[in-house]
């Protein structure tokens, strides 16, 4: 009895205990929940919601002027049973994605290791600017549209011509066999984008006495350095390169429509982004652009997981 | 012992020379490729009429001139609102949204970082994740929310979404992670409110990332063409009234480098002074698995 009374006291006090944590827990996070709040309520407002919202509109017809109608799985149906134009913008999409998001991310980093190697903190400072000024030089990649220009005035034609290697201009824009290399180069120009300079920071802030530990360890080229070094010491760097590479990889559309046009010649530069752009302010086709936009979202979050996995086998 | 100085002198003993004069080359070559179409570009800005419909095409200008930047100065003058009205409405938007931006996100950050409070870990999962949603996935609803609160055709509509962009949160809260808790605690003990902490003692720690989120935010702000939300001429941001000149095509080349030269100039310019801060704020920009 006495026993049973001593522990319900424990427990009593336990639970008192407990509750005014919870009291003093609840005060003290109202200043937390405070401070988030502004941020997240627009954050919910703008993105969470609109994306919410993309995935409910995608079963329905919605064309802003009528109320939404539910069509069920109609959309989805339709776009890979009963528009070829979106299945050649899919094809479109992987072929820029999987062409310049790979080898965007690599270079990037590559450049990123070499430029780290350099001396001169002027010259360091220089080159990552010369890599990274595409990047932010907004409308710059119009200047593409010069060098490939269709007439004798533009760049490539012109020396082209010059040197005798063609008698007539090539239509570089208006020839399908032209349009997907030229447009990869230019997404390649303009895609060093963020992750390269969080690589460069990343590979400044290798601890240096790693490498000294790697050298003792038999560390005998600079390749070894930096798969078994330098590249586990920057995993955190080289995730958020990574996501931000997929996102602007999968988003690939205003350079080309700016260059190529908008629809270009037989879709040859049309992406998924160009397909929901076209039903979404085009056409007004707001259900079945919505159901590009879920299904561009999803494709991005599973590369992502995909990107995941495989960063996680770095340096070993 | 005598092994162990020797590599402790040399940083990077590996490295081969044969390897340094490749890496240099290479280098030298892909810095060619990113420099020299914006030198073009800048060459073109200067050309005068006669230069650019030469054949066979010079890449550098030979009589530099300014007349295409004139150009684009009487060619906005004719269009029935004011030039300055455009540089207006851009600089507003950009200054307003990302000032907003760095107060909201690191204001969000800071509580994200350094309280620990139920759903935390929550918020910063899902924040994380939204990094991926493009602005092109968000579009159509945005456009209908928009239309719902009344704020199509306002500033607002592209002022307060650039406000809560995932960026800009995501590497603030990374960096004042890295502010001891013991400064803060320090200040707390001392008698001072939360939100004082944040501004006197916080903030101040995490210059460098200010800068890096104020050039991200700018950046994107300043290339926002927003025709999507904004109709009404006089309320239309300069990237949307220069493009009307570059969509005129080859009748216009000259002017479309001078405006191309023009809105690269003020980012890259930003970007030089605040670079090293910058590079500073991307080493804590990990994500952790």
């Amino acid at each position: 009895m006495n026993e049973n009374e001593k522990f319900m006291a424990k427990l009593l006090a336990y639970m008192k205990n407990k509750r005014s944590n919870l009291f003093r827990e609840i005060r003290k996070n109202k200043i937390s929940y405070l401070l988030i709040a502004p941020y997240c309520i627009l954050f919910i407002l703008f993105y969470l919601v609109p994306v919410c919202m993309s995935i409910g509109l995608s079963f329905t017809y919605f064309n802003i002027l009528e109320p939404a109608r539910f069509v069920g799985w109609k959309n989805y149906v339709d776009l890979f049973f009963a528009d070829e134009v979106f299945l050649k913008a899919v094809k479109n999409t992987f072929l820029f994605a999987i062409i310049t998001g790979p080898i965007g991310y690599f270079l990037a980093l590559f450049i990123a290791w070499m430029i780290n190697d350099i001396k001169n903190s002027k010259i360091r400072a220089f080159m990552t600017l010369i890599f990274y000024a595409p990047t932010i030089s907004g409308q710059a990649y119009i200047v593409w549209k010069y060098i490939f220009s269709s007439d004798t005035y533009g760049m490539a034609n012109g020396w082209l011509m010059k040197w005798g290697l063609t008698f007539q201009p090539i239509l570089w824009f208006e020839d399908e066999k032209f349009i997907a290399p030229i447009l990869i180069i230019v997404v390649l120009w303009m895609s060093m984008g963020t992750g390269f300079l969080s690589f460069i920071a990343g590979l400044q802030n290798v601890d240096r006495s790693l490498y000294e530990a790697g050298y003792m360890d038999g560390i005998t080229n600079r390749f070894q350095e930096l798969w078994y070094i330098t590249l586990p010491a920057m995993k955190e760097q080289l995730m958020f390169g990574a996501v931000m590479t997929i996102t602007s990889s999968f988003a690939i559309h205003d350079q080309l429509a700016a260059l190529a046009g908008f629809p270009s010649v037989n879709y040859a530069a049309h992406t998924v982004v160009s397909h929901l752009i076209d039903y979404g302010t085009v056409r007004f086709e707001m259900g079945y652009a919505s159901a590009i936009a879920t299904l561009l979202f999803m494709v991005m979050i599973l590369c992502n997981k995909l990107v995941q996995s495989l960063l996680r086998k770095v340096g070993k | 012992m005598a092994k162990a100085f020797k590599h402790k002198k040399r940083t990077k003993p590996n490295h081969s020379g044969v390897g340094d004069f490749f890496s240099i080359f290479f280098l030298i070559l892909m810095g060619s490729f990113m420099a020299l179409p914006l030198v073009l570009a800048i060459s073109n800005s200067l050309k005068p009429l006669e230069e650019l419909f030469i054949f066979p095409p010079r890449f550098f200008v030979r009589n530099p001139t300014l007349d295409n930047f004139h150009d684009v100065f009487v060619l906005m003058s004719q269009s029935w609102v004011p030039f300055s009205r455009y540089i207006f409405n851009t600089v507003f938007i950009t200054i307003v949204g990302t000032l907003g931006h760095l107060f909201v996100a690191s204001l969000c950050a800071y509580a994200l970082a350094k309280h620990k409070f139920p759903g935390r870990n929550v918020i910063f999962w899902i924040i994380v994740t939204a990094l991926m949603f493009s602005t092109q996935v968000t579009a159509i609803p945005n456009y209908l929310i928009m239309t719902k609160i009344g704020w199509l055709d306002k500033y607002l509509s592209l002022i307060v979404p650039a406000i809560a962009k995932p960026l800009g949160l995501f590497l603030m809260k990374q960096f004042m992670e890295q502010i001891p808790d013991s400064l803060l605690e320090a200040a707390r003990i001392d008698g001072a409110r939360e939100v004082t902490v944040f501004w006197k003692i916080a903030m101040p720690q995490v210059k460098p990332a200010w800068l890096t989120l104020i050039i991200f935010c700018f950046q994107d702000l300043w290339n926002l063409q927003g025709s999507n939300y904004i109709f009404s001429e006089e309320l239309k941001t300069l990237p949307y009234a220069l493009s009307q000149i570059s969509a005129a095509g080859i009748s216009r080349a000259g002017a479309t480098s001078a405006v191309a030269v023009i809105m690269m100039a003020v980012p890259i310019i930003i970007f030089v002074i605040s670079q090293s801060n910058i590079i500073e704020t991307m080493a804590s920009s990990g994500i952790k698995e």
